[in-house]
């Protein structure tokens, strides 16, 4: 029978000098899904994530739990696919030549097996000739295509859970649909699951099951990424779907969300958002809200209830 | 006759040939926008655009006239009628410098000095605080950073922006204020502007006019109705 949970967070929280830039979250990772991770710089989506796999940054404390902890089954059991592919690869070796000693760095088997899985993993990211690529060093591949050999590098081992940290702001629009495709069969196979770190709401649209929107370092809402996007309520999920450019007719003005996220170390008192939403109420600046169901999802917001249909609202004025 | 235009443009490095008889052009107070993946040669073709890497072949001629031909000391006084904005807000802006000097930079350079006012003025213009003049870039956030770039633009009057991915660094909710300012900009002044973005939601929502390049070539353009 199959577990209906991967992964377990509970009240993670992670600090640098005691400045809290993860501040309390909890979530679960389900077999067989994409959960898509968004917010702006700063919202400690990165540090979440990568948390999953026990990489935090030296000199960062945590809190919370990660259950089962996979930090020691790391290329195996799960597996980052980072954002910057140039510093993921040796630029010594041939990338075959890595693919394969990560096979044989957890399974006991023939060189020429090892090889075979190998180009068989360059394949399925879609590198053409695989087989002669496999020979190659990564400066001879194109930007898109080492991004790609480090999703097969990510998948070789076949791992059950894909951390992929903004796997396609370095990729184009061709290779990112093909890129995510390859993340995705993966699910279909084994029932793996995909946590994938991005601000492209475009990907979020179209590949993810479930979204985690953070702000500030904590849970702003959670819940299927259909339904959020077609109908936030959190104001700040509300005011950052609608600032983008593809709800908006031409040339109207974006509705942009007044000022910047607050720094770690720099919060206001209450709710993180609270200065910058147009719903802010005395107890958005008293008390920090907690998340609570609504609706089928999480949504951590006193004045969630009232949040406008903004998207709703761009789309009547543009039709 | 329109602000910009480009006919046959070529850059080459070495054997590679980035942009390959590149045409279009732009009126003022249009935004024409270059689109593609990276590597297509569309940032390429924004530099020979500003003659800041001279082309190896074709035409730019801009407000009728006609850039390839002239020495660099020629170019000299067309210089301050078309600016560049970057991509990296930080890397764009001199860390030592406070903003205020950066943004009066352009005006020196023409041996001019500016007041005290006059840069308030442009900082007003982007929507910043005068007081952010006296800061350095490392103490503004993203957005602040690149509205102070686009202030710079600003400074020397120009009638054509050649803006390269200016959005693409900034988060989506700031990103929106960005867009807003330059749409205002362009309302208010007339500019014409050069957009350079591989984001097809900003570009549909921002650009009068696409062209569509892979590997160094138009495939593609289409004008709005």
């Amino acid at each position: 029978m199959e577990p209906d949970v991967l992964l377990s967070v509970r009240d993670l929280r992670i600090a640098f000098d005691g400045v809290e830039a993860v501040r309390g979250v909890s979530f679960d990772v389900r077999p067989r899904e994409v959960l898509a991770v968004v917010g702006e710089s700063g919202a400690g989506k990165s540090l979440t994530a990568r948390a999953l796999l026990g990489m935090v940054p030296a000199g960062a404390t945590t809190g919370g739990t990660i259950r089962p902890d996979l930090s020691d089954r790391r290329g195996r059991r799960i597996a980052l696919v980072p954002q910057d592919a140039l510093s993921a690869l040796s630029p010594v070796h041939p990338v075959g030549d890595q693919l394969a000693a990560a096979v044989r760095s957890v399974a006991r088997v023939s060189r020429k097996e090892a090889r075979a899985r190998a180009v068989a993993a360059l394949e399925r990211v879609g590198i053409p000739d695989a087989a002669r690529k496999a020979r190659a060093y990564p400066h001879e591949y194109s930007g898109g295509m080492r991004q790609r050999a480090v999703i097969a590098m990510a998948t070789v081992n076949e791992p059950d859970i894909v951390v992929a940290d903004e796997p396609t702001t370095a990729l184009d629009e061709e290779h990112r649909d093909q890129v995510l495709r390859v993340l995705g069969e993966r699910r279909e196979a084994v029932g793996a699951a995909l946590v994938l770190v991005t601000h492209d709401m475009d990907v979020v649209r179209e590949h993810a099951d479930r979204m985690l929107v953070m702000y500030a370092g904590r849970l702003t809402e959670l819940g299927p990424a259909d339904e959020v996007l077609a109908r936030p309520r959190a104001p700040y999920t509300a005011g950052l779907l609608a600032s983008l450019p593809e709800h908006a007719p031409r040339r109207r003005r974006l509705p942009a969300l007044p000022g910047t996220p607050p720094a770690p170390g720099a919060l206001p008192p209450g709710c993180a958002f609270a200065p910058r939403c147009s719903l802010a109420a005395d107890a958005c600046h008293a008390t920090e809200p907690e998340p609570q169901q609504v609706a089928g999802r999480l949504v951590a917001c006193h004045r969630w209830a009232d949040t406008p249909d903004l998207l709703q609202e761009a789309y009547r004025a543009s039709s | 006759m329109p602000l910009l235009d480009v006919r046959d443009l070529v850059v080459r490095y070495g054997t590679v040939t980035a942009v390959d008889r590149v045409s279009f052009s732009l009126e003022a107070g249009e935004t024409l926008a270059l689109n593609g993946p990276s590597g297509c040669g569309k940032s390429s073709t924004a530099l020979a655009v500003l003659q800041l890497r001279r082309p190896d072949g074709g035409e730019v001629h801009f407000e009728g006239q006609e850039l390839t031909s002239l020495t660099d000391r020629e170019l000299r006084p067309l210089r301050p009628r078309m600016q560049p904005v970057f991509q990296d807000p930080y890397g764009s802006l001199n860390p030592r410098h406070r903003i205020r000097d950066a943004v009066a930079e352009p005006l020196r350079v023409q041996g001019r000095r500016p007041t005290p006012g006059e840069v308030a003025e442009l900082l007003d213009r982007v929507g910043l605080d005068p007081s952010y003049g006296d800061r350095r870039p490392h103490e503004l956030s993203g957005g602040q950073c690149q509205r102070a770039g686009i202030a710079r633009a600003l400074a020397s009057g120009p009638r054509l922006l050649v803006l390269d991915e200016p959005v693409s660094a900034l988060d989506p909710s700031v990103r929106a204020g960005v867009l807003n300012l330059l749409a205002d900009l362009q309302d208010d002044l007339g500019l014409g502007y050069l957009f350079i973005c591989h984001d097809r939601a900003v570009v549909r929502h921002f650009a009068d006019r696409v062209v569509e390049m892979r590997e160094g070539r138009v495939i593609s353009g289409w004008r709005r109705p």
